[in-house]
């Protein structure tokens, strides 16, 4: 049952918080510039209260249940994370405090830098991008800013292939440089022969995400590392699908040059219905300069009393601030949290069984999905949501009808390389049970969309909420309300 | 091994399932010679030790709890009331994903649009977006999209020297791509009139902070009437906790509104996540970058919400996409939207007034000492500035002697204010405490 | 889907109708249906901009997808549909007739030549599927 907008649950005069009475002398308000109304609504705690709370049930979430999002990672949020950064010593605290008044801050930010820049080999972080899409406009910058310092000013191309996503064209077209499109080969690998045809000395770089997002560790990767370097270019590295990476390779040994991590996919901070993300970008020796600041670093190293001292530092040949202050730093906490409660085995395991999940998946739904490039995968796989004998079935309808199962649907139509694309990731959180009652799911739906189309044509059924109608919403493109005694004043 | 549910016999029965013998074999394809680093990492510590090893880190910090605050700068210390985290703490919210699937994603869906409202009746403005990551790169956003409105043809940018110093760099690191000239303010001596001035046909977007950085606040109209006749754009940068009692930026001819959220439930935070409000008229819609939910019905008749006019972003549009964000605030909007529906019309008018009045009670008092004097000549919000008879670093370490957080040292931003400190006054501050950060300036005056 | 005989098209999906040196442009039934439910029309020249072929002169959005339109063949703009914006539904259901999008004062009557002719264009559209 729709939940009525928070305006129709205002009622004129009524208070929420109390605030204490002023204890100062009032001063004289600023002439001309005092607002005459302030239309927000007037609800008592009760009310917002129990409204967010009937909000929140009508989402589905992780704690929920199973939720294969590809390429987003949907891991468990641990509890113990949002204890941490609720600590009011990390709360609490400004970011303009004098960095000798905030050594604790200062100590889990360079702590979590150095761990970030060992999990990826790499030589140093910074922790300043809020988003993942914002690390990779970070990374872009730092490369041109690396040819532009060396004096060669002609490398304006950056090489995509076409499995990649959305963000990493857009990424390139908003930091003023040139897309080439690279296609994927027969085994969903970059394909190698355009790449050498396309190298020279105008490019500036590569984007590449390994694995892929067909959930294919590449073939070639240390190969095309070399052709980028050897016509004088830099590999970017998108860190979205590190998950299946972790203690098993380092991207730096392969070659990569920058990364950038996804905190809220990879290290378990929340995705909070869209954000706050955190998006860390770690470079190699010869980029380090470039690194946007302020970056944390030991100004003064201990002695045999003191701890080092920590300070925020900005490096010679900075791009510049991407963000305002430091980065997210709440969910740095809860980063360093997963990760020093992990270890470097425990984020092996996290990578093996991330791994094993998505191959279990996938060898159980390869009789009933086609599975192009059905190899083994790393941590997630597609599979096509279309069967020649079900034509009027898409993979539209295959998510729907997940829902009336009580599972969240996997990503649908991305990668734009495979039609009816379903991107499956499990992640590494989930039990044998899950998967197997997702699997049968699977199953049940596959059977259903030869004998009953339009149970899935018009699922959900049992959701609180049936299909909404998305063309009647750019059409009429209500995007706010209005309290109507705002139009009557 | 913490969050894997795995026994060792159900490994067993998935690799045989898949037909490998075992865990490594399901990395092939990764080069031999690179496989299986030791990764340099300490050993993990249990659920039960970590919280001793970060309670000694958080208590290596000073904060804002135990000290009265007087930093503002762009992040403020309001009080949040504690409807806000416990609907925060609802995992319902933050174990969800972005609400690609809107049939089970209402919870999330309905909020941002509540929050979009709510943005839109606070700035004066027709539409807002779901979010941008902070003020800083709201104000970003802000100048691509004039760029667009103006089918790049314009090449000039005219920023206050009044706007965040942080917000002003981050619009230049983004621009870095494109041969813009990006000006205006390079001296504080040039004001509000001055800058309206500067607008020529060449101007795609000319953009002002209200209250400023220094705290300061007038009437923008002029600035407006110039912008439209010239075509340029007119943003207005702003604090949403001064929009409770100031008027709102759309009366003066803003075309674009952005700001900084942080102030509406969220806490400081040492820098983040923090929240990026975007709003304007319903003209621009199109052009406007980030996420968006409107209204709807779904197949049974009810009224809805989904993300529209997807085709903006990142994910379909690639390389044509007027910005690649991908990420909107989630958690932050929600926080926001709980703190503006519990403080509501009558919360938000008094503590904006409140600020305010303490604001100035410290203002005069700290004028009436002998070795300080107040610089704002104008009308301030909840900000002022202070020349101050020794160095700022000097006074704010002697400070924290009185359990005082001293304000901003200016020196580091504007050669002009060199010891000159930005002070803000927020609700939370009795007037003891004004009081006694009067007294102990007074004592660290003089060496 | 149709191809009607008297128009010549592009490997963009735009269409164009030659009467005498004038030429009228929209955008085909392949680019209709892949589409889907078009939401927005925005076109973007005036009456009396002279473009070249290649230069995008509009931009047609639905739920799913943004495509830019470009200019078939050089030419200066004598008329816009200004109803289609009030109207995006019409791409769909009328892309040759009432959907039309500008009419130009063709510059070189050869850039014609260039374009492919119904049975070209449709042969090329089945193999792109």
């Amino acid at each position: 049952m729709p939940e009525p907008l928070i305006y129709d649950l205002s009622s004129p005069g009524r208070v929420g918080v109390k605030l204490p009475d002023l204890d100062v002398p009032r001063a004289v308000l600023p002439d001309g510039l005092v607002r005459d109304i302030l239309p927000l609504p007037e609800l008592s705690e009760i009310d917002v209260t129990r409204h967010f709370v009937r909000l929140s049930q009508l989402n589905y979430g992780i704690d929920i249940g199973f939720y294969p999002l590809g390429s987003c990672t949907m891991k468990y949020n641990p509890k113990i994370n949002e204890e941490a950064a609720r600590l009011p010593g990390f709360a609490f605290t400004h970011p303009l405090q004098d960095p000798e008044a905030a050594q604790g801050n200062l100590a889990l930010m360079y702590a979590l830098q150095s761990w970030l820049a060992a999990i990826g080999g790499f030589a140093g972080t910074t922790l300043q991008p809020a988003a993942g899409a914002q690390g990779e406009f970070t990374g872009i910058l730092i490369i041109r800013a690396y040819h532009a310092d060396r004096g060669d000013t002609k490398r304006n191309k950056i090489l995509i292939p076409d499995s990649a996503h959305g963000t990493n064209p857009a990424t390139t077209a908003m930091s003023g440089m040139e897309v080439i499109e690279i296609s994927s080969d027969e085994r969903g690998n970059v394909n190698i022969e355009e790449l050498k045809a396309v190298c020279d000395d105008t490019v500036a770089g590569l984007m590449l995400t390994n694995p892929n997002t067909l959930g294919l560790f590449d073939e070639h990767v240390r190969d095309i590392c070399d052709l980028i370097h050897d016509c004088g270019g830099l590999v970017y590295g998108d860190g979205a699908n590190m998950n299946a990476l972790l203690g098993v390779v380092r991207p730096g040994d392969l070659g990569i040059d920058v990364m950038h991590y996804n905190l809220h996919k990879t290290f378990s901070t929340p995705h909070g219905g869209g954000g706050p993300g955190s998006g860390p970008v770690s470079v190699t020796e010869a980029l380090l300069p470039f690194l946007p600041g302020p970056i944390v670093d030991i100004v003064e190293e201990a002695t045999d009393e003191l701890p080092p001292l920590y300070g925020l530092v900005t490096p010679e040949k900075s791009i510049g601030r991407v963000k305002s202050f430091f980065g997210h730093f709440g969910v740095h906490v809860r980063a360093y949290t997963y990760i020093r409660m992990h270890g470097g085995k425990g984020l092996r395991a996290v990578a093996d069984h991330a791994v094993l999940n998505a191959n279990y998946i996938r060898v159980n739904l390869q009789d009933t999905f086609p599975i192009p490039f059905n190899r083994v995968c790393m941590h997630e796989f597609v599979a096509e949501g279309q069967w020649h004998d079900a034509p009027d079935v898409r993979a539209l309808d295959i998510a729907k009808r997940l829902m009336d199962y009580g599972f969240h649907p996997p990503t649908n139509y991305f990668p734009l390389i495979v039609h009816e694309a379903l991107m499956i990731e499990p992640t590494e959180t989930e039990s044998k049970q899950s998967l197997d009652a997702f699997i049968e799911a699977m199953q049940h739906i596959a059977a259903e969309a030869r004998e009953q189309p339009e149970v899935l044509r018009n699922a959900p059924h049992k959701t609180p909420f049936g299909r909404l109608d998305e063309v009647q919403a750019a059409k009429q493109l209500i995007l706010c309300c209005r309290p109507a005694w705002l139009d009557e004043a | 091994m913490t969050y894997i549910p795995h026994t060792e016999r159900e490994r067993q029965e998935m690799l045989a399932a898949i037909g490998l013998a075992g865990i490594e074999d399901l990395y092939q394809a990764i080069p031999e010679e690179v496989r299986f680093p030791e990764l340099d990492l300490p050993e993990p510590l249990t659920e039960m030790e970590i919280l001793d090893e970060l309670l000694a880190l958080s208590e290596a910090n000073l904060d804002t709890r135990h000290f009265t605050c007087f930093l503002g700068a762009g992040a403020y210390n309001h009080f949040i009331p504690a409807a806000v985290d416990h609907i925060l703490r609802r995992s319902e919210f933050y174990s969800a994903y972005t609400p690609y699937q809107p049939e089970i994603s209402q919870g999330t869906l309905q909020t941002i649009f509540e929050y979009q409202s709510m943005m839109c009746q606070l700035t004066g403005m027709d539409v807002s977006n779901a979010s941008h990551y902070d003020g800083a790169t709201a104000l970003a956003e802000a100048v691509i999209m004039a760029l667009n409105h103006h089918r790049r043809k314009r090449g000039k940018v005219l920023l206050s020297s009044g706007i965040h110093p942080h917000y002003r760099e981050v619009v230049r690191t983004y621009m870095r791509g494109m041969e813009l000239t990006i000006t205006g303010d390079e001296s504080l001596a040039t004001g509000v009139p001055d800058l309206a001035g500067m607008i020529d046909e060449d101007t795609t977007l000319v953009a002002v902070q209200y209250p400023d950085f220094l705290g300061r606040i007038e009437d923008l109209t002029a600035l407006g009437d110039a912008a439209e006749k010239a075509g340029a754009l007119f943003c207005v940068v702003t604090n949403p906790h001064a929009l409770g009692m100031l008027r709102p930026p759309s009366e003066f001819g803003a075309d674009i509104v952005v700001g900084e959220g942080q102030p509406l439930g969220i806490p400081t935070s040492f820098g983040g996540p923090y929240l990026g409000i975007f709003t304007t008229r319903q003209k621009h819609v199109r052009k406007m970058a980030g996420r968006l939910v409107g209204e709807t019905t779904d197949t049974r008749g009810q009224t809805g919400y989904v993300l529209t006019l997807t085709p903006r972003e990142q994910h379909i549009r690639r390389e044509r996409a007027s910005s690649n964000i991908c990420t909107n605030q989630g958690l932050m909007v929600l926080a926001s939207a709980v703190y503006m529906a519990a403080m509501g019309q009558k919360g938000l008018r008094k503590v904006a007034e409140l600020s305010y009045h303490k604001a100035h009670y410290a203002a005069e008092r700290i004028d009436a000492l002998e070795a300080y004097s107040l610089w704002n000549g104008g009308p301030f919000f909840h900000e002022f500035v202070v020349r101050c008879p020794r160095p700022v670093e000097e006074i704010n370490e002697l400070l924290l002697d009185f359990a005082v957080i001293g304000g901003y040292d200016l020196g580091q931003e504007y050669e002009e204010l060199k010891d000159h400190m930005l002070l803000a006054v927020t609700e939370t501050v009795s007037k003891a405490e004004i009081d006694n950060l009067v007294d102990a300036l007074e004592e660290v005056a003089h060496a | 889907m149709e191809f009607p005989k008297d128009l010549k098209y592009t490997e963009n999906d735009e269409w164009i109708r030659a009467e005498g040196s004038v030429g009228i442009i929209g955008i085909s039934d392949y680019a209709q249906e892949h589409l889907s439910d078009i939401v927005f029309v925005d076109i973007t020249a005036a009456v009396g901009d002279e473009l070249s072929k290649g230069d995008s002169f509009a931009s047609v959005e639905s739920v799913k997808a943004a495509a830019d339109v470009y200019m078939p063949v050089g030419g200066t703009v004598k008329d816009i549909n200004e109803a289609l914006p009030d109207e995006p539904e019409k791409v769909n259901a009328s892309p040759y007739d009432e959907a039309w999008l500008i009419k130009v004062e063709i510059t070189d009557a050869s850039e014609l030549d260039a374009l492919m002719d119904a049975d070209a264009y449709e042969a090329f559209c089945a193999d792109r599927d």
